[in-house]
């Protein structure tokens, strides 16, 4: 028999996980993708992490060169350490005892993802894209990073074609460390600006 | 007039520090996206996923997580172009199709 | 000078620049927030398709320039709390931006 109260729902918790399913289906049986295409993809942005942008970080810490060609052209110099990062537009931008540098992109989630990969949940967030264009160091705060009064804020919009990530200072302490180890030092927060790291380590 | 996603500079309350690892739906809603993006398919590009994101409504926009609404707008792409049509994409998901754990 | 695929650049690194206030609806990148706003360019960027454009799947052609325009963060809010030495810095395209003497 005929029960309304059992027709399936068309809404709720699951809604747009069955929607993906179904798009990935129809794409496939259309011939635009294969399921093997979405794996690969898929694992190709889960090798990409936050490490790679501190590989740059490490080399234009011991090459004063190649700081110079990151600040000049930050894809160029990602291609250069064999960083495959697609049609990325990349503009780095160091911090220097003077200035600190914050990322955001207040009108969606604009982030150097084929460097750096996914960014946060907090990056999207509504409060992190309204507030760190109005009072950053009140949001810097949040993240447990106070800057001494004297320090001048740039905040970056990522609205258009660039993306961006932030050079931080090489902590003290760290003379005659190889790559590696420096590179370890970098932390993803950093490179977007919410997080300095250590002065001294 | 204000859009709703245009949110620089309006008052809001602490950035929850959230760390979400994202479920496998939502890893293959990424992947599609940059799929279907790409410069050798080019069925959508990312200003109309993102005009159809920002023309959800204010309840919807807020309500619905980061890769819901990029769902939401690859389907809006994808029928505005004509890859797929509404209809097509009702009975598929009414066949209840496996999850997308391939 | 323009082509038939790219606008001219009208402005150079240090031309101070007012973004227009102008308010149409449909799909923009020029924050609500610098709207009105005076500013200094930063650098150009290149010129690339309107998003404007791009959104309804038309060729956003001829490309626009795109500037990063430095704002002082206490000309974008009147009651700026922080360092008045703050700045921010948006990608604005061309089309947005008017000469200020």
């Amino acid at each position: 028999m005929n029960d309304p109260g059992e027709l399936p729902s068309g809404d709720g918790a699951g809604y747009y996980r069955r929607m993906q399913a179904a798009v990935e289906e129809l794409l496939i049986l259309k011939g635009v993708v294969t399921a093997d295409d979405v794996d690969r993809q898929v694992e190709a942005m889960a090798g990409r992490d936050y490490t790679r942008g501190a590989k740059m970080v490490a080399r234009a810490w011991v090459d004063p060169a190649y700081q110079a060609r990151v600040l000049a052209d930050g894809s160029a110099a990602a291609a250069e350490l064999g960083l495959e990062i697609g049609p990325l537009r990349l503009i780095v931008v160091a911090n220097t005892p003077e200035v600190h540098n914050v990322i955001v992109c207040t009108l969606c989630s604009c982030y150097p993802r084929m460097l750096l990969g996914i960014p946060p949940e907090w990056y999207k967030s509504r409060a992190y894209r309204s507030r760190v264009v109005r009072e950053p160091r009140a949001v810097l705060a949040e993240f447990g990073t106070r800057l001494p009064e004297h320090i001048r804020i740039r905040v970056h919009d990522s609205t258009a074609d660039m993306r961006y990530m932030v050079l931080p200072m090489r902590p003290a302490g760290t003379a005659g460390w190889s790559e590696e180890r420096l590179a370890s030092l970098v932390t993803r927060d950093a490179l977007i600006g919410v997080a300095q790291l250590p002065e001294t380590v | 007039m204000r859009s709703h996603h245009d949110l620089g500079g309006l008052p809001a309350g602490r950035v929850e520090r959230d760390e979400h690892e994202y479920a496998q739906w939502e890893q293959r809603v990424d992947a599609l996206m940059m799929l279907l993006s790409h410069k050798d398919r080019q069925l959508l590009r990312v200003d109309e996923l993102r005009r159809n994101i920002e023309a959800l409504g204010a309840e919807a926009y807020d309500r619905m997580s980061y890769y819901e609404r990029w769902m939401h707008a690859i389907v809006q792409v994808l029928i505005q172009r004509g890859v797929i049509t509404i209809d097509e994409l009702g009975r598929k998901m009414a066949e209840g199709v496996q999850d997308g754990n391939r | 000078m323009g082509t038939a695929d790219a606008i001219a650049p009208r402005f150079r690194a240090g031309d101070r620049v007012r973004v227009r206030a102008a308010y149409p609806p449909g799909h923009l990148r020029t924050p609500y927030y610098c709207r009105g706003r005076v500013g200094v360019v930063e650098r150009l960027c290149g010129a690339f398709a309107n998003p404007e454009e791009l959104a309804y799947n038309r060729s956003g052609l001829p490309a626009q320039p795109l500037y990063r325009v430095r704002f002082r963060t206490a000309d974008l809010w009147p009651d700026y709390a922080e360092n008045r030495e703050d700045v921010v810095e948006i990608e604005i395209y061309q089309h947005w931006l008017e000469q200020v003497a």
